[in-house]
Order: C-alpha cells, then structure tokens, then sequence
C-alpha cells in the first residue's frame, strides 16, 4: 500500500495531507457498493495500517508544541471516516437486504392447501344455529332418543290409538309391534321425557332426526330433521308463543321480520296454528306483483314454517304436571324445510346421497 | 262459490280471495282458489237452424251449419245455404267437428272475438270450403270441464233464447276453493260447515239446510235392528217408482264435477251431492235386492263380503257391517256390497243415513285400505242430527227428479246421542290467548257457533255443545273455538322470561368441539340414511357372535332390502364412497356422527294411561325396553389426503389418517387415546389398531381404526387400501374429564437427549415409548419418535428406532449427572420390558 511505504514525518500531518487522507477515504467508503468491498475500503482506510493509522504513529516524532493540533487533527480524521463507514455500512445493509428480499419474492397465489377442505353437514350447521338462538334466550338443548317407546311419541301427546298418525303408512314400527316400540315421528317425545322429569319452569328446545314412513323424492324424506320447543310455566299463552317465534324468525331471517299465526289442528297443542314467516327476500313486495316473482315464498309473501300451540292440558297430566297452575306452549319445525328455503336448496335428496361436494357449500358464517 | 252462496248470504261483491282469507283466519287451510272459465267469452246461445254433414277427404265428416244467435249478433253478409237450402234471414255459418246436436237444440256458441279458455281468441275463418263465422263450443274449451267428447247442448227448460250470454247458466265466473279441512273441524267438510264459518267470518246470515230433526224412534219402514253400540243410528226411507237409468241434472252434475267427483246415475249423485252439502254420507240400496231385515252389527269370524268395487273383502271381527239375511251388503261406512248395488234397472231404492263410531270406521278404512269421500266423514265424525234431514232431502230430489214415490213409512233406528257438557272459567280465553276477550265476547262468540252457553254473567260458563262440534270436549278446545273467531292477528307478541340458563351440557359442547375439530382438519361431515341390510354386515365379515349382528328390525321397513336399523356407520359411509367416486370426487375423507342400533333383550314397552303421570316404575320399564341406541362417530377415507402439489408428491389416504381421526376427536374431547394392534372385523388384520381410552374401571374400548380388509373393499367396491375407523362417541363423552388445570411454566434451560433403541420387529412403537415415559421418571417433559431405521447396520428381524427426550426441572437447571441417569433409567426400562438394546 503507499500509505505504508510513505515516509511517516511531520510532512505526514500537514492539515494538507490529512484532509487528502479523508477525502481519499470517503471516495472510497462511498465507492464501496457491498459488505465485502466495505470491509476492504475500512482495512485500507480505518484499519491499524491504513495510512491514517500510521500518521498518527508518527505523531511522537513532531515538537512537542505541535503534538496537541496535530493530534486534534488526525482524531478528528479518523472521525469523519468511521461515521463515513458506519452510515454507509447502514447504507449498504439497507441496500443488500432490499435486494435479496427481491430475489426471494415468492408467488402468493399458489395454492397452499394443508389438508383438504372439511366441513360439518348443513343440517348441523342450522342444528347449531338454532341452538344458540334459544341458548342465548336462556333455553337448554334437550335430546332423546330416535327408537322410542310408542307410549311416548304417541300416547303421551293425546295421539290416542286410533289416529291416524299411528297407521303403518306414517310411522316406521319396531318388530315385534306387541313390544310398542317405534322410530320417533317427531322430537315431541323429549318434550314428554322433559316434562316427567323436571319441574317447571321448563325451557328447552329439541333439535333431531325423526322417521315417517313417508317417500323418499325432492321434497319428502323417510328421515330428516326437526326442531320442536317446548315452555311450560305460570301465565305462559299465545302471545308468549308468538313473542318466541318472532324473536326465533328475526334471529335466524332478519331484523324486523313478522310472523303469522293461522288457527290448525295438533293434538298435541290447543289451542293449535301453523306459524308462517314474513319472506325474509320479498318482503311480501313480490305479491300482485308479476314484475317482482319471488321464488322463496312463491310470490305469496309468507312461507309456511311449521306448528304451534298451546299445550293440551291432556298432554300435561298425562306427564305430570298440573294444568291448573301451569301452562305451557310449543312449537316445531323442519330443519332440512327450513334450509330449503333458507339457503335455497333444491331437492332433499341433496341432503343425505352423501355428496361431499354438497356438505362443502356452505361456509363459516354462510351458513 | 255459488253453492256456498246457496246457505249463506254473501254480499254480492264478496270476491273467492276474500272468502278465502276470512276462512283462513278462521282456521281452514285454503289451498287454491280458481275462478272457472276465467277470462273465456263472450258467449251466447244459439239455436240449431239447419246443418248438413259434409265428408273429407281425411275421413272426417264435417258439420255445416246454420245458427241463430239472436238478431243482435246477425252477420253482415248471409252465409252460404246448406245443402242448396233456403237461408234464413240472420242465421250464421259455423262448422262444427262435432255431432252430439240435433236441429232444434240449444247450444253455446263462440262468435269471432270470442276468447276461450288457453288465452286463444276466435276469428271467422274459411276452412273445409266454407267462412266458418265462429264456434260451436265444448266444455274443455270453456274451462268449465274436461269434456271433448262433443259439444255442450243446454236444456230446452233451462230459460235460455237465442242471442242470451248463458255464462251464468254454466257456471262461468263461479269460483271454487280447494280447503284443506283439519281433523277437529269435520263439520266443515260440508257446504253446510262451511257457509256457517263464512257466516260468522263475515257477519252474514246462514241459512241450515238441515231442516228438521231427527224424530223418536219409528220402525214403520225397512226393518233395522242396531246390535252394536258402533251404529247409533239409522234412517231408512223407502222410494218406489223412480225412472230406471235416469241421470241427474245438469246443475248438480257441474256441482259434483267442480267438487271433484264423478257424476254416476241420479240415486249416486243424489247421496253423493246431499253428502257435500250437509256432511252427512248417504247410501243408497236397491231395494229389490234386500233380503229380510237390516242388521248393523260386528262381522262374524271368517265373514266375508263383495265391495262396489267387486273385490271380495276377508271381514274383521272389529269391522261394523250393514247386513240382511243374506249375510253383509256393506261395510258401515266404507263401502257398501256389490250384491245390492243400483243398476241400471233399479226403481225402488232405500236410502240410508246413518251415524257410526269414529274410531271404529278409521279402523276398517285403514284395514280395508279404502278411503273415500264417506268413509273420510265418518272417521272425523258426522252430525247424527243431520241424517233424518239428509235422508228426506235425498228422498225429495229422487221424487223431484227421478219421478219416484216416497213411502210414508219410515224408519228410525236409534238416537242422537247426548252431547257432554263442558265447564269453562270466563277468564280462561283470556288467559291462554295472552289477549283481554270480554266475558260477553266469549259468550256470544260459542253461541254464534251452536253451543248452548248457561251462568252467564258468572265466573265459570256451563256449555253444551251443537251435535256437530264432537271436537269441543274440553275447556281449551272452547278456548280455540274464541280464539279462531277474535282472530290470532289480534294476538300480541312478548318474549317469556325464563330462569337464567346454563348454556349448552359439557357433552353438547364436546361434540360441537369434536365437529369443529374434524372439519376444521380435513374431514367432510355427511349424512346417511339410517337402515341397513343383513348383507351390509355379511360384506363387513362380521362374525356370528358380533355385537354389530344384534340388529333391530322394523316392522314396515321403506325397503324389504333394508329392513334393519344400522348396528354400525361404515355402510352407509361406504355407499356415500361409491356414490362419490362415481360422480368424480375420488380423494374423499368423509365422516358421520350418529345413533346406532342395537337388539335389547326384546322386552315390551308398557302402555301406561294417559289421565296422569305414569308410576316411576312404569316409565323405568319403558326405558328398559329401548334398545341401546349409542352414538357413534365414523370415518372413511380414499384416494389422496393431499394431491400431489407443486410443493410435494401425492400424500395418499391411508390407516394413519383413520388414526388422527380418533385423535382428533379425544384430543377436542380433552381425551389421551392408547392404542394397540387388534384382528377386528372390517379391517385389514395387520393394519387395525384398537383404541382405548381411560375410564373409570380402567381401559374402555373406543373404537377401531384402520386399513379396510381387501376382501371388504371388493364386496363394497371400494378403492384398495380404503381406511375407516368407527368409535363411540358416548364412551368418549362419558371419560371426557372436567375442568383441567394449568400448570406452572418452568423458566429453567431444556435438556435435549436423543437414543436410538434396537427391538425386535415385532415391538411396537407405542410400548417403547411407554417403556421410556414410565423409566425417564418425573424430569421427563416429552418423548418423540423421529426416525425408524431397519438395513445392515442392525441385526435382521429388527428395527431401530430413534426418539428425542426432553428433560427440565421445575425448580432448577438439571446437572448433566442427572440428566444422563434419567436418559439411562429410560433406556434400561425400555430393555427391561422389550429386550430394546440402544445403539452406540
């Protein structure tokens, strides 16, 4: 290097020649475009034998009374140059790592499956739900089991012998039919298993599968989903019904959404209705109105949702519990029926082929 | 419409829509309403003047005609004369396909302008040589009934001239409802029940086509003798005389036909259109083919009888018969026999109205397999009181039209039977409909609907209800009778407030976790239909003495081929496998969670009474008697877990994914599963593994997962190597533990000792690791398995495997003395129990 081979003397520590030495320094720093040639440029410049080192070696060899400015001097040299060195190192990191983010840039739309794609069935989904609506009421969920006692899905219910519900065209029996097993028409029967074993107040919805001999096409299963409530308390009546099935139908359709209540038969209920829902899509805008065809409610503006009631006082004694001072309500509907209309799907079937594209289609809060 | 407007006076404008919903509120189920004919006309009468029947080349043979149609309608310009005939002034030409008319005769014609039915608007057309200037028309053409079979002649009496509009006539613009009557309000599957329920809805006056009532009893007539307590009551009249083969009038044929039933003969139509106005069926005999008295009784053993419909019937002995000497000529109620059937012939004819037990009918309907229009009305209950009126009103119109006679000897059988009384606090209307009803607004709202009401103005009302409500028994069933009539739009909507509620069970949150769980890693949740076949479990190889072959039967299964309830969930979820791979979705990994069923020991439930609580005795033996039903949680895997990727190869389904199931599900249940190598049924013997979870009296069997047998996946034509595995999710939930503690975190440096242990082949993963936990002591944190090495280094017939010990103290950095005795008691441990040598 010519900074070593120089004769080190007071010719070394002119003003001159120092500002030379930094201003050589500096190019050099500033020239240096990566770690490695910054290294090299800090050996040459800021290093034990660069030639700014080695003047200040030589600072000994001068008077006395010159020692001091020269020494200020060369200090404040080997200044400038490690704050050169330190700020372009900054520099050069900065630069460095910019470039090699850019080179390890990765395409962000490939796919990045983990496992495949899961999901609950529909049906649960709405089961759960409908759960947490009436959970968050305050209500339980109640459940019981598919293969019931005749006495329980039947008798219990005030469906006495010779109705119609109990011919072999609608109900699934269990062989042998002298043992009065059946598979539950209906959840009912965990109303009836709730009432003779609690005491009121009573709260509770029942979601689950129930059988009828019915055929299997688009719109009739053998077996589907059904969820029933049940409230038995002092003071309960239709109006407490219908404040739960409004509160139900805005939870689960809308805000503001109304229901309708058209007096029917149940023998389990009396008095009885069927409870229709305002069309959570038209609004009822789409009746009269050829223009504006709904296809959720068939442009009638209401949508038949299920049964309602409240309980017979038969249904109560024959489960324990006093008519006189209580009274009760219940209600119940299709869960499949209502992902029908809810969720637009078209045949039942859908519903239990076992499709796994079918159980995939509706997702997280989709559902 | 028309007919109900017969009963009750609507006012005129009163629309079919409007009546709908006023009966809807009033709580019948009004499915459609359809205006006949709507749209079709103008129409009018023209008289037949003159025709000729003119050959086609087509083999047809055309009518020309000539109509007057009233000098209103004449034509501009004369039509061309038939058969060379003189054309009278005014007349029109039309051609008609049809030949049912005669000169002379009346029929309904469509002049050019005319819409018919369809939409299709008529216009003077030439066709077959000649300006056909309009139309003869047809019922179908009209709308008005699917007759095509010729044209409509109107009857010369029927009050109609040339030029007349005879829509009215014809029932054009008439509306027709289509309700769907509920079992309680039997009375309104009559035009009679019917117009007092629009009466009330709308506040007009009903007229009661039942217009006397039955008398005392009288035996003047046919003889009857009533021997079972199933036949209350039986009217006999007798009509002589009556014109053979006479067909019943236009009027009530287009009636009957808007109703839906076919027009027969005129006795047929009679019964069948006084049943429709007054509710009450009617039968009629022909007289001349009774033999002796008229029994109503039970059938007798091995009885049997020829039905109208001349199949022979085997006879119940719960059946309830009509019968004479002869032996039985009717099932009360359902059907009456062939051998006294009207016929052509028949001139005298009895004619019964009678009242049966409900129950008794449905019974013999349902046995029978025979529902009709009467036997559907006397399963819901008729009104007895109702028969004498409907007996007599028949007898009128056969005398009226069919010419006949009506003996003045009659007979009554039975009675009406008394109605019960009901008591009703005045309040509870009130109470139940959660909506103020005025003491006097319930009074008279029964008594506009036939209750007599006493103690009025007291708390509690005294009622008796009209003979044709069976349906008002008890207080609640008056408080609905309110509650239609205030309208339940007029009820009001508050939410209840319930005790404070503790959300869902710990087991309802487990299954919502064990669901998320699965599907949030991989697993597609699907349902089946619940019945099985005895093949299903042939398929699976399940041995003779498999809890899984205890299946239950079902008495009417959907299916002969599937009459059992699942014992298991693999089936199903195999069909769904081929179901799929058949649409193209080959890499599946499907689920279901569900009940199972399994045979109890085929004890009876009992059927206790229904007028209280059941003993606790009584609803144990109900429980007793349910077969086991638990649910269980199942899984099927095929194809790839992952398709092969830009990142990585194909990572196939296989028995590990069957696993992770289990776990995933004991893992969200807070579950530690163990497992080990079992030979079970469906699987593959060297690649099932049986789970175990820990319980209360020690390891309960979870379920079992692995590798399907190959012979399995031929009979089920699954792909080869198809995993499953099927567990129970009511032994989970029942070890699932309670709330778990939180232990705290050591701060102190981890210490990290790796061993490799050679075993034998036959030594499985799991015990060395057991082997290692139970010998590492307290300091261990975790042991895993990270490498498998079999090859030259080792002996043949065994197997290195590599695990990672973690060792850390709560209280302390570990010394390297410690650590190395913890390392080493592991290793001995693991040689101690499995002969595992640790490799240098």
């Amino acid at each position: 290097m010519s900074a070593e081979n120089s004769q080190p003397g007071a010719d070394a520590l002119r003003p001159e020649a120092i500002e030379q030495l930094v201003t050589d320094a500096l190019a050099a720093i500033a020239a240096a475009d990566s770690t490695a040639a910054l290294k090299d440029a800090r050996l040459a410049h800021a290093g034990d034998r660069s030639p700014l080192a080695l003047a200040n070696r030589t600072i000994g060899s001068l008077a006395p009374a010159d020692r001091k400015q020269a020494g200020q001097l060369l200090g404040a040299a080997r200044g400038r140059v490690q704050q050169a060195l330190a700020a372009r190192a900054e520099q050069v990191e900065a630069e460095e790592l910019t470039r090699t983010l850019a080179q390890e840039a990765v395409d962000v739309t490939l796919p990045v499956d983990l496992h495949p794609t899961g999901a609950i069935h529909p049906i649960t989904g709405l089961i759960d739900l409908i759960s947490d609506v009436f959970v968050g009421m305050g209500w339980e969920v109640a459940e019981g089991p598919e293969l019931e006692a005749e006495w329980l899905n039947f008798d219990a219910l005030n469906i006495g012998p010779d109705h119609p519900a109990r011919g072999e065209s609608d109900t699934l029996f269990v062989e042998p039919l002298s043992n009065h097993l059946v598979m539950r028409t209906h959840t009912s029967p965990v109303q009836a298993r709730a009432m003779l074993t609690r005491e009121p107040p009573i709260y509770i919805v029942c979601p689950g599968k129930v059988y009828r001999a019915d055929e299997f096409d688009a719109t009739h299963l053998p077996v589907f989903h059904q969820v029933e409530g049940l409230a038995i308390d002092k003071g309960i009546s239709l109006a407490h019904l219908r404040g739960t099935l409004d509160h139900f139908a805005q939870a689960m359709f809308g805000a503001g959404l109304r229901t309708r209540m058209r007096p029917h038969y149940f023998p389990f209920t009396e008095p009885s209705a069927e409870v229709d829902l305002e069309c959570f899509v038209c609004r009822g805008e789409s009746v009269g109105n050829p223009d504006q065809p709904c296809r959720t409610c068939k442009s009638e503006g209401w949508i038949e949702w299920g049964g309602c009631g409240v309980v017979n006082p038969r249904v109560l004694r024959a489960c324990g519990i006093d008519p006189d001072v209580y009274s009760g309500f219940a209600f119940g509907m299709g869960i499949d029926r209502t992902l029908m209309f809810r969720n637009n799907a078209a045949d039942l079937r859908d519903l239990v082929e076992g499709d796994a594209r079918f159980s995939r289609m509706l997702k997280g809060v989709a559902r | 419409m028309s007919w109900l407007r017969d009963w009750v006076a609507l006012p005129e404008h009163t629309t079919g829509r409007e009546l709908a919903d006023a009966l809807v509120r009033a709580g019948l189920e009004v499915e459609t309403v359809e205006s006949i004919g709507e749209g079709v006309g103008p129409l009018v009468v023209g008289r037949v003047v003159d025709f000729v029947d003119e050959p086609q080349k087509n083999g047809k043979i055309i009518r020309w005609c000539h109509l007057d149609v009233g000098a209103a309608q004449a034509p501009d310009t004369a039509p061309a004369p038939v058969a060379g005939r003189p054309v009278e002034p005014g007349v029109r030409g039309i051609i008609c396909g049809a030949h049912n008319f005669a000169v002379g005769d009346l029929v309904v014609v469509g002049l050019p302008g005319t819409v018919l039915a369809g939409g299709f608007t008529l216009s003077s057309r030439k066709t077959y040589g000649h300006l056909s200037d309009g139309m003869i028309c047809a019922e179908d053409e009209l709308g008005i009934g699917s007759d095509h079979a010729g044209i409509i002649v109107l009857p010369p009496d029927a009050g109609l001239a040339p030029g007349d509009d005879p829509s009215a006539f014809l029932g054009l613009g008439d509306e027709v409802l289509d309700i769907n009557v509920s079992p309680d309000m039997a009375y309104c599957m009559s035009i009679r029940g019917l117009a007092r329920e629009a009466g009330q809805a709308l506040g007009a006056t009903f007229t009661d086509v039942v217009d006397r009532a039955v008398p005392a009893p009288v035996s003047a007539g046919h003889p009857v003798f009533l021997s079972d307590a199933a036949g209350s009551l039986f009217v006999a009249l007798s009509v002589t005389g009556v014109e053979p083969g006479a067909v019943s009038p236009q009027w009530m044929q287009r009636r009957l036909t808007m109703a839906g039933m076919r027009p027969i003969s005129l006795p047929v139509d009679i019964t069948n259109y006084l049943m429709l106005e007054v509710g009450q069926p009617l039968h009629a005999y022909d007289a001349t083919k009774l033999t002796g008295p008229i029994r109503v009784r039970k059938a007798s053993a091995g009885e049997s009888i020829v039905t109208l419909d001349d199949v022979r019937r085997t006879l119940d002995p719960d059946d309830l018969l009509i019968a004479d000497d002869s032996g039985p000529i009717g099932i009360a109620g359902v059907m009456g026999g062939a051998s006294t059937e009207c016929d052509p012939s028949t001139t005298d004819i009895l004619l019964e109205a009678a009242a049966f037990d409900p129950a008794t009918i449905s019974r013999s309907m349902r046995r029978h397999g025979l529902p009709s229009e009467a036997s559907k009305r006397f399963e819901r209950g008729t009104d007895p009181a109702a028969a004498y009126a409907a007996a007599h009103l028949a007898a009128r119109y056969l005398v009226e039209l069919g010419g006949g006679t009506l003996a003045s000897e009659e007979t009554v059988a039975g009675g009406v039977p008394a109605m019960p009384r009901q008591t009703l606090p005045v309040d509870l209307p009130s109470r139940i409909l959660g909506v103020d009803v005025p003491a006097e607004r319930v009074v008279s709202i029964l008594r506009a609907g036939g209750v007599e009401v006493s103690g009025e103005g007291d708390a509690v009302l005294d009622l008796l209800p009209p003979t044709w409500r069976r349906d008002l028994r008890d207080p609640y069933d008056y408080v609905e009778e309110v509650g239609r009539k205030i309208g339940f739009d007029s009820i009001g909507s508050i939410l209840p407030t319930p005790p404070a509620g503790r959300g869902l069970t710990r087991e309802q949150q487990a299954r919502r976790a064990i669901n998320g769980a699965l599907a949030a890693n991989g697993f597609t949740e699907l349902l089946t239909l619940p019945f099985a076949s005895a093949d299903d479990l042939d398929r699976l190889g399940l041995p003779a003495d498999d809890p899984r072959r205890g299946v239950v039967r079902l008495a009417n299964p959907l299916a002969d081929t599937s009459p059992y309830l699942r014992s298991t969930l693999l089936p199903g979820l195999f069909a769904a496998v081929r179901r799929n791979t058949s649409r193209g979705n080959d890499d599946l990994a499907l689920y279901e969670s569900g009940s199972v069923f399994r045979a109890g020991d085929g004890a009876a439930a009992p059927v206790p009474g229904v007028a209280g609580r059941p003993s606790d005795e009584e609803l144990a033996a109900i429980e007793a008697a349910l077969p086991r039903q638990p649910r269980h949680l199942a899984a099927v895997l095929t194809g790839a877990w992952r398709p092969a990727g830009w990142d990585g190869p194909a990572e196939p389904a296989s028995w590990k994914h069957a696993i992770a199931f289990a776990e995933l599900a004991a893992e969200a249940a807070g579950v530690e599963l163990r497992r080990r190598a079992d030979e079970h049924a469906p699987f593959h013997p060297g690649r099932c593994a049986e789970l175990l979870v820990a319980g209360e009296d020690g390891e309960e069997l979870f379920g079992h997962a692995g590798e399907l047998h190959p012979l399995v996946c031929r009979a089920f034509g699954l792909p080869a190597r198809t995993a499953a595995v099927e567990v129970s999710l009511d032994v989970l939930l029942q070890v699932a533990p309670g709330p778990g503690s939180i232990a705290h975190l050591s701060q102190h440096p981890i210490a990290k000792e790796d061993v490799a242990l050679v075993v034998d082949e036959a030594v499985s993963a799991g015990d060395v690791t057991n082997a290692l936990v139970a010998g590492a002591g307290e300091l261990l944190e975790s042991v895993a398995l990270f490498d498998i090495y079999r090859g030259s280094q080792i002996p043949a017939g065994s197997k290195s495997l590599a695990f990672a010990l973690r060792f850390r103290a709560p209280d302390r950095t570990l010394k390297d003395a410690e650590i190395a005795a913890a390392r080493d008691a592991a290793v001995a441990e693991a040689s101690a129990r499995l002969g595992a040598v640790q490799r240098a």
